[in-house]
């Protein structure tokens, strides 16, 4: 195929994934979306393998079946509940592929440049290796800490600021060096780069703790794009750049979009060790008492009810519980009950996460809301359950200016005549803050797990 | 413990305190039961009702002996306060405002007494309030006494016969029982208007059908403890103009205004009664204290000038079966919280603001009244303070953020300048294409709905899979190690592309609308 036509066909496929992505702005569009996503990678590794310089067919068919078989494996077979863990893994992937792709680069005698060029072409090398070998390990490590392998409480290393600028000085200080130097001595700059990335990689993510990771994940989505971009730039791919750039800006607003909903800088998030600072409490203040309901109260009240809101969180996906949510939901609004269902930003430990989860559990999504828009519904809702969720309706983020947590947007559940809190314990959230919504007239403790509460309410009703 | 429940010597008291439902929850407190034969017969519960829920019946002497409770529903009189032994508690209406004396008088025999009509309004203490439970049965039973005597439907008809138009009924005082006569008349097809001086009960009325009458007036009657209090003259006159008003249309007036601890307020005077059509209904529920209405009589129906003036003050006690049902329960609740522990011995507690409040007599001194409870119905203002700061700081910022943009727009065109100027042509034509495809980024992903952020991520880490494409182009290398290389590198890249458009399937296929 002439290089015209390839050129062509990458321009296809790169609108296609714009396409793709513009897709999921809407439930309606979002399967066409994917197909857009599918049919320009098709496009694209076809004008690829078709290249007169390709040739080795046999070794990259192996190696794109035996792939391809393996990822179709991990989609086919994934919880719902783990996808944080698979989104983590597969970032891990596109790190990894963009270390090999660039040392590949390195080594490859096909590719010889001179003067400006070389150098810029060494500095991309070093910069796509140096992003990628960040990405591989950061997502280890995040795959690790969701799915229990590694201990979710951030890691608190001494001087962990310096360790980490002392990285990156070191950093530069060895791409100063690869820069100018032979193919040997390169060889040896890029791979003591390659380890202090990686060990960077693992220190960054061990220092956040296990509910900041709707931030890491995204971050690690928006290196991964730029890794890819920046493997673009050295094979001077344009549509590698393209794409790299498309999933660099969408990690890049996620993480952006993740951070505003939890009123934290994105730096003071990457820094790491929230909540174990000495936190500046309320001050020993006396709470009250909470009050313990049981399920076949709840049910009386639920069945009673008019309007009820369920908030779902964390516990939510770690009980499993999204299954009997939904028949509950199912048998309110068979007797005629108005439920509904609140999304905070940041609950769960994806962007979206409970929404998938809820979508699996089979629960309309026209039923779930953002907290933007339910927010003001508070006040004419009867009954606000919220299943394994903490920090994310603590109205000490509002009310309380010492609040570690001060100014997080949260969804203002107080407002509803009775607030239904299932929980396992007393225990404080992430942030390490006590939620002073427990002590509230209107609220009711359900202690228990998730799952068989919510299974408990639906036997009784 | 023994409790004890006479039978009520007020004449024309129907009511009684103990129901054979409610005996078997108070005993599973651990309490021993007594009832004076041929209490609850007025009130359709036979001698056999309660024998058959282990309640001991016995006769009107043997009642008043060895017992440490009383429960009634009017309190005492001085001839039965005669037989009440030391160390008794009481637990009955009392209204202590009004029986000072009396209240002395048996807090010096040591007698202990729990006024059902003193329990503080709070949320927690509801299940206990007597007078909100009767207030309920007496607006409702004064609509039923008003359709008794109004001679008309209350629904409006068009029948052969001819149109038959509906009745108006206005309702003032939207408390419990105003609410309950609006709920009642509402369902029997009336036209009903309601006036309370406390604007939270605009709402209220509204939720049961009425239409609210508002006065072009800014002033809130909301006092303490979800009760009414006294207005301005400026408002009373504006609010007499408006009832002068109405009247004249007004088939049926219901009044329940009542201000705690004063004689009730008169708000229909005899020229409003006056200006009625014949043949229509006042039914006045504050005519205990005094009336609402001038003209009105305790206990009797008044005719002027052709309009009915019902002074009834027993209306709880003419529905006696549903009364004593719920007073029961209330007394049932009351009993509940004095005995924590469930083993038959009650505890006076008196840091408990529930129990404190309704205390009227303790250990021979008398604790009325009690401190006032602090809440008000409606929840108080949120503390402003706090929020505002939150509410500032984006605004704050803004102007901040906006010289923070200018700023790093002027440093990156500084940094593309200095990079253009050393840059190869072919590398800046890359380098177009790269900050175009982020601009390109930056707008479609913040149109991406937030519950679509999981499939986007997994959507997103299967084209940037496209970095098989790179690994494609160096596995032809003649090098063997470039070759290995790409191998791995098409095969993990080849996972990703494969996994993350396969499981963003699977998700999508999962979001359905209801």
């Amino acid at each position: 195929m002439a290089m015209g036509t390839i050129t062509a066909a990458y321009i296809a496929s790169a609108i296609l994934f714009i396409l793709s992505l513009s897709g999921l702005s809407h439930q309606e569009s979002s399967r066409r979306g994917n197909w857009y996503g599918i049919i320009g990678m098709t496009i694209a590794i076809v004008a690829t393998i078709l290249n007169p310089a390709v040739n080795s067919y046999g070794f990259l068919l192996v190696a794109m079946v035996v792939g391809g078989a393996i990822g179709a494996r991990f989609a086919a077979r994934v919880e719902m509940t783990q996808m944080p863990e698979l989104v983590a893994i597969l970032h891990s992937f596109v790190g990894l592929a963009a270390v090999l792709v660039g040392f590949a680069s390195y080594i490859d005698p096909n590719a010889q440049f001179e003067g400006t060029a070389k150098t810029i072409h060494d500095v991309e090398i070093y910069l796509g290796v140096l992003i990628g070998a960040v990405t591989f390990t950061g997502s280890v490590i995040a795959f690790g800490k969701l799915s229990g392998r590694v201990g979710s409480k951030p890691l608190m290393l001494p001087a962990r600021h310096w360790l980490n600028l002392g990285i990156l000085v070191a950093c530069i200080l060895i791409g100063n060096w690869f820069i100018g130097a032979d193919k040997s001595a390169g060889m040896v700059a890029l791979i003591i780069m390659t380890l202090l990335a990686f060990a960077f990689g693992v220190h960054m993510v061990m220092a956040i703790g296990g509910a900041d990771m709707p931030v890491v994940i995204s971050m690690l989505n928006s290196y991964s794009g730029w890794a890819a971009a920046a493997t673009g730039f050295m094979l001077s791919n344009d549509l590698l750049i393209v794409v790299g750039a498309l999933v660099g800006s969408s990690g890049a607003i996620l993480s952006y979009i993740m951070c505003r909903a939890m009123n934290r800088n994105f730096v003071s998030v990457i820094m790491g060790g929230f909540g174990t600072t000495s936190g500046s409490d309320e001050g020993g203040e006396d709470q009250g008492e909470a009050i313990a309901i049981s399920a076949e109260e709840v049910a009386q009240l639920v069945g009673d009810a008019d309007e009820v809101v369920i908030v779902p969180g964390y516990g939510m996906a770690v009980a499993n519980a999204q299954h009997p949510v939904s028949d509950l939901t199912r048998m309110l609004k068979d007797r005629g009950v108005n439920v509904r269902f609140a999304i905070h930003p940041v609950a769960g430990r994806m962007p979206g996460h409970m929404n998938v989860l809820l979508a699996e559990a089979n629960v309309a999504y026209d039923l779930v809301l953002e907290m933007d828009e339910i927010n003001d519904d508070f006040p004419g809702t009867d009954v606000v359950i919220v299943i394994g969720a903490n920090d994310i309706v603590n109205p000490s983020a509002l009310e309380n200016p010492n609040s570690p947590i001060a100014g997080m947007p949260v969804l203002e559940v107080w407002n509803a005549k009775t607030v239904i809190v299932s929980k396992r314990s007393m225990a404080t959230g992430y942030a390490g803050v006590e939620n002073p919504l427990f002590f509230r007239d209107n609220t009711r403790m359900l202690f228990g797990d998730a799952k068989d509460s919510v299974d408990a309410i639906r036997q009784a009703l | 413990m023994i409790i004890s429940i006479p039978k009520e010597s007020y004449s024309g008291e129907r009511r009684v305190a103990l129901t054979p439902e409610s005996a078997q929850q108070i005993q599973k407190l651990g309490h021993r039961l007594r009832i004076q034969s041929g209490a609850g017969v007025l009130a359709e519960f036979s001698d056999q009702d309660y024998q058959a829920a282990d309640v001991e019946v016995v006769d009107a002497e043997a009642i008043w002996r060895d017992t440490d409770i009383i429960m009634k529903v009017r309190s005492v009189n001085e001839e039965e306060a005669q037989k009440v032994a030391a160390g008794t508690t009481l637990i009955s209406f009392f209204w202590p405002a009004q029986n000072q004396a009396f209240l002395q008088s048996l807090a010096e025999r040591n007698i202990n007494i729990i006024a059902m009509d003193s329990v503080p309004r709070l949320s927690r203490s509801q299940k206990m309030d007597a007078l909100s439970s009767m207030a309920n049965i007496g607006g409702y039973r004064a609509i039923v006494e008003a359709a008794n005597q109004f001679g008309r439907f209350f629904t409006g008809q068009v029948t052969a016969a001819g149109k038959v138009p509906p009745a108006k009924v206005m309702v003032i005082g939207a408390g419990v029982a105003g609410l309950a006569a609006i709920g009642a008349a509402k369902s029997m097809g009336a036209i009903v208007r309601a006036f309370d001086t406390r604007l939270e009960a605009k709402e209220q009325v509204e939720s049961l059908g009425g239409e609210f009458l508002m006065l072009e007036f800014e002033e809130d009657g909301s006092g303490e403890g979800g009760y009414a209090k006294t207005m301005s003259k400026e408002f009373i006159d504006a609010e007499m103009a408006m009832f002068r008003e109405q009247c004249k249309e007004i088939d049926i007036i219901v009044t329940t205004a009542l201000i705690p601890g004063k004689p009730a307020p008169e708000l229909i005077t005899q020229d409003m009664v006056e200006s009625m059509k014949s043949g229509s209904v006042i039914v006045d529920l504050a005519a205990e204290q005094g009336g609402n209405c001038k003209l009105s009589v305790a206990d009797e129906i008044v005719v002027h000038n052709g309009v009915k003036i019902i002074g009834y003050t027993d209306l709880p006690s003419r529905l006696a079966t549903q009364s004593s049902q719920l007073y029961a329960t209330n007394l049932r609740h009351m009993l509940t919280d004095l005995t924590p522990d469930k083993d038959g011995q009650i505890n006076i507690n008196m840091e408990d603001e529930v129990i404190r409040g309704a205390t009227a007599a303790h250990e021979g001194k008398v604790t009325w009244p009690a401190p006032p409870p602090k809440l008000s119905a409606a929840p108080p203002p949120p503390p402003k303070q706090a929020v505002a700061p939150v509410a500032d700081a984006p605004a704050m910022s803004a102007a901040s953020k906006a010289k923070m943009t200018f700023a790093a727009m002027g440093a990156g065109l500084l940094a593309l300048l200095g990079v253009g100027s050393v840059a190869p042509a072919d590398f800046m034509s890359h380098f177009t294409v790269f900050v175009l495809a982020c601009f390109v980024g930056y707008q479609v992903i913040w149109s991406v709905t937030p519950s679509l952020h999981t499939p986007l991520m997994s959507v997103t880490n299967a084209i940037s899979g496209i970095i098989v494409v790179g690994a494609l182009l160096q596995i032809s290398s003649p090098s063997g190690a470039v070759v290995l290389l790409a191998f791995i590198a098409v095969l993990i890249a080849s996972i990703n592309v494969a996994g993350g458009f396969l499981v963003t399937q699977r998700m999508l296929k999962m979001f359905n609308k209801g």
